[in-house]
């Protein structure tokens, strides 16, 4: 395979990592307000991401890097046409993560109420823009050799839409079955519930989605020419099927594991239909940016791919090091936050 | 204003504003493990103390920085796509390594050594923090390595019509890399010493955990003492090498304007640019500049008025900023030699320690001016003698865009930057929480 074809899936596994890992702080931050019924319930919901989500949200500090790295051209292209949508994503980030360093250091429920809004913000503002960006990427953006026509408005089409609501539906599935493990009690019913409930909304919403891409995107063509890619999206529908599975047996953390293997499967269902596109014009598809014509020369590929290959198994190693020290029920005594 | 004007500036306020917090992030990280140490290796429940007060405030800083850092990344392809398509063959696999080597390292371990006080033994425990110190070590090199390239590239071929990387090693090792990774490292130490002391200070004037903050006084000022002289020396050898790296930059620094040997250097001077000359010039040592340049009294140093118009950086930033930064650097070597000699009986005299608490911010206003003179001195370039600035700006936003962005970004860094102020002045001045029992 070319070095850039490697790239490309290198690429789009960071992303899938990226929206496995923090997807869960994201989903876990959006049920906040509504499941935080008592200050002790909030402690506990966010001392559940607490040791976690900075970690996870170093994904997409790699990711960014990485298509820097790899893929300049598109890099450029795609932060400066996305400029609004990723400028609310990065301020957006920004509150979410001084809130739960701050939150807890004034003792007053005014102080908390506004750190409290802007982690339930500071989640759902990611996760339904990083839907709506992928679903126009995957439909392909207004732009060509003259430079790019669209704005923050013309992203919200239907599809695009629908992709924001699949992203956030993810989420709130991933971060309520994330809480099931998380924590016990009330709590804990509330989230199986609402993970239950979540889980019919995002069947419909993913078969919708599925459908809606024959029509809004080019991205079966590849499918209808290499149908063993098909096995893709059929996992990620076996996928969630486990998931709700599991949620019946109660089995939380299979169910947690399904619903991050369904995230992976629905990034690599559209990256696989992208192939080799990374941001693809809906205007002139001479001035779609591909892997071919938009990568690093091959000495920076083969440099970073050494160092990719070498550090991520590490950091993998690390990171899932620390998931196991923090494992189990959140226990109030040892709450940092 | 146009969205280049308006890039640049919401650049130089993130830039800035990131760099409040990450000098403190890296040399309190240090401290901290270092303390942490000592406890885990002798028991003594002080020093646990110590670790507890200064993870407090090291934590809120963190957050701080990490937050801001993270725009950063992505303002390179948001405002200055045509930079990051040019040369992202050799700048992007760099922002990229240090997030893959060093930012993820950092986050995970900060997380396990926040949470992990139960789960970690004393030593496994103090064994973290200096992971995540070095984690910001490893960050802060591959970032500067980084910044170097656009200072003084090396290693890349233009081809494609574009910069493209042919020797790695050639740009993660250049001489410039390595003096500008000592000089913002000591830089980060010094003004960590600073704020410890500065601290400690406070306490000790009102005779108040005495023993606490005498110990983190004495630790930092010998860290202090010995990065201030070094960083003396070694900024002499990184001006030195602007003679050859950038010249342009150097004759700035001192407003020389006329190519000449035995080339005086001046304790202050105020340029006046239009007229290409100084309209106030203080404290000349002939040859002085010919010295500190080449070692050589006689030596001919290039002038202003021999780099074209189009070629010179704003000289009234980059020379203010220039020397009131090595003033400062100066003062700190004073203000911790006079600290060593009088470190035994700190508590009886606060003459000193009134003075140390003032101090507190000198060192971040002589780390923020070293950006500026880094920075605004490499004008009118963003790749030395490769790409103009204004070349390098995104071509496909709107001023309206960008201006938005800039008042958001104003907006909310002001607002964050003063409650960040608060909580950690609010938290400074409580003091060390008593540890309750059985605690570790």
């Amino acid at each position: 395979m070319e070095l850039q074809s490697v790239w490309f899936f290198l690429w789009g596994l960071l992303w899938a990592v990226f929206f496995m890992t923090d997807g869960f702080d994201f989903g876990v931050g959006i049920l906040y307000p509504f499941f935080g019924k008592t200050e002790q319930d909030r402690r506990v919901m966010i001392n559940a991401l607490g040791p976690l989500w900075d970690g996870n949200e170093v994904w997409l500090i790699t990711a960014g890097g990485v298509t820097f790295a790899a893929f300049p051209a598109v890099y450029a292209m795609m932060f400066s046409s996305l400029y609004t949508p990723l400028m609310l994503i990065l301020f957006a980030l920004i509150f979410r993560g001084v809130s739960f360093e701050f939150r807890g250091k004034v003792d007053h429920p005014a102080w908390r109420r506004v750190w409290d809004i802007c982690i339930f913000a500071g989640s759902l503002v990611p996760a339904l823009l990083f839907g709506v960006a992928f679903a126009n990427i995957f439909a392909g953006l207004p732009f060509d050799a003259a430079g790019y026509h669209g704005n923050l408005f013309s992203l919200l089409t239907p599809y695009g839409l629908l992709g924001g609501a699949l992203f956030v539906l993810l989420f709130i599935v991933h971060g309520a079955l994330w809480l099931c493990i998380k924590t016990e009690g009330p709590l804990q019913e509330r989230a199986a519930g609402t993970a239950a409930v979540a889980w019919i909304v995002l069947l419909c919403v993913a078969a919708l989605f599925l459908i809606a891409s024959a029509f809004a995107t080019p991205l079966y063509g590849n499918y209808l020419s290499a149908p063993a890619l098909f096995l893709i999206p059929a996992a990620a529908v076996a996928a969630l099927v486990g998931v709700r599975i599991f949620i019946a047996r109660r089995n939380w953390f299979a169910a947690w594991a399904g619903s991050a293997a369904t995230i992976v499967m629905c990034t690599f269902f559209g990256i696989a239909g992208l192939y080799p596109a990374l941001f693809p014009s809906k205007l002139d598809p001479a001035a779609s940016l591909t892997a071919f014509n938009a990568s690093s020369s091959p000495l920076t590929l083969k440099i970073m791919l050494g160092v990719v290959l070498a550090v991520i198994p590490v950091v993998i190693a690390y990171q899932a090091w620390a998931y196991m020290l923090f494992k189990g029920k959140v226990i109030i005594e040892e709450m940092e936050y | 204003m146009d969205p280049l004007m308006l890039s640049r500036l919401q650049f130089a306020a993130a830039t800035l504003f990131h760099f409040i917090f990450v000098p403190l992030t890296l040399g309190l990280a240090v401290l901290i493990a270092f303390m942490e140490t000592r406890y885990a290796w002798t028991g003594d429940k002080t020093y646990l103390k110590m670790v507890k007060f200064w993870g407090r405030l090291f934590l809120i800083n963190f957050a701080l920085g990490v937050v801001t850092g993270i725009t950063l990344e992505f303002q390179f392809g948001t405002n200055w796509a045509r930079y990051s398509a040019y040369v992202g063959d050799v700048f992007g696999s760099l922002l990229a390594i240090e997030a893959s080597v060093a930012f993820f390292l950092e986050s995970v371990l900060l997380g396990v050594w926040i949470f992990g006080w139960k789960k970690l033994s004393a030593k496994a425990h103090a064994v973290v923090m200096w992971l995540v110190a070095l984690a910001g070590t490893f960050s802060a090199v591959w970032i500067l390595i980084a910044n170097a390239w656009m200072q003084h590239p090396v290693g890349y071929v233009i081809r494609n019509g574009r910069a493209e990387l042919e020797n790695f090693f050639a740009v993660v090792t250049q001489p410039f890399a390595v003096l500008m990774i000592l000089h913002t490292l000591s830089a980060a130490y010094i003004v960590a010493a600073f704020f410890v002391m500065g601290i400690s200070a406070y306490h000790l004037l009102k005779k108040q955990h005495v023993e606490v903050f005498t110990r983190s006084f004495k630790i930092a000022l010998v860290f202090g003492l010995v990065f201030s002289f070094f960083e003396v020396a070694e900024g002499h050898l990184h001006g030195a090498d602007l003679a050859h790296s950038q010249p342009a930059k150097l004759a700035a620094l001192d407003a020389h304007w006329e190519t000449s040997e035995r080339a005086p250097l001046y304790f202050f001077a105020i340029p006046d640019e239009k007229n290409e000359r100084n309209v106030l010039e203080i404290g000349k040592v002939p040859g002085g500049l010919s010295l500190m340049a080449f070692h050589d009294f006689n030596a001919e140093v290039k002038g202003l008025k021999d780099f074209p118009k189009d070629e010179r950086p704003p000289v009234l930033i980059t020379t203010v900023s220039f020397k009131i930064m090595v003033g400062l650097g100066s003062l700190f070597c004073l203000l911790t030699a006079v600290g060593f000699f009088l470190r035994n009986r700190l508590v009886e005299t606060p003459w000193y320690l009134k003075i140390m608490v003032a101090a507190i911010p000198l060192p971040y206003i002589a780390s923020e001016l070293g950006w500026v003179v880094a920075e605004v001195g490499r004008q009118p370039w963003i790749v030395y003698g490769v790409m103009k600035t204004a070349n390098a700006v995104s071509s496909n936003i709107s001023a309206g865009q960008v201006a938005v962005s800039l008042a958001g970004f104003v907006l909310v860094y002001g607002l964050l930057g003063a409650v960040g102020i608060y909580l950690m002045v609010t938290a400074a001045i409580k003091g060390p929480v008593e540890l309750e029992q059985g605690e570790r």
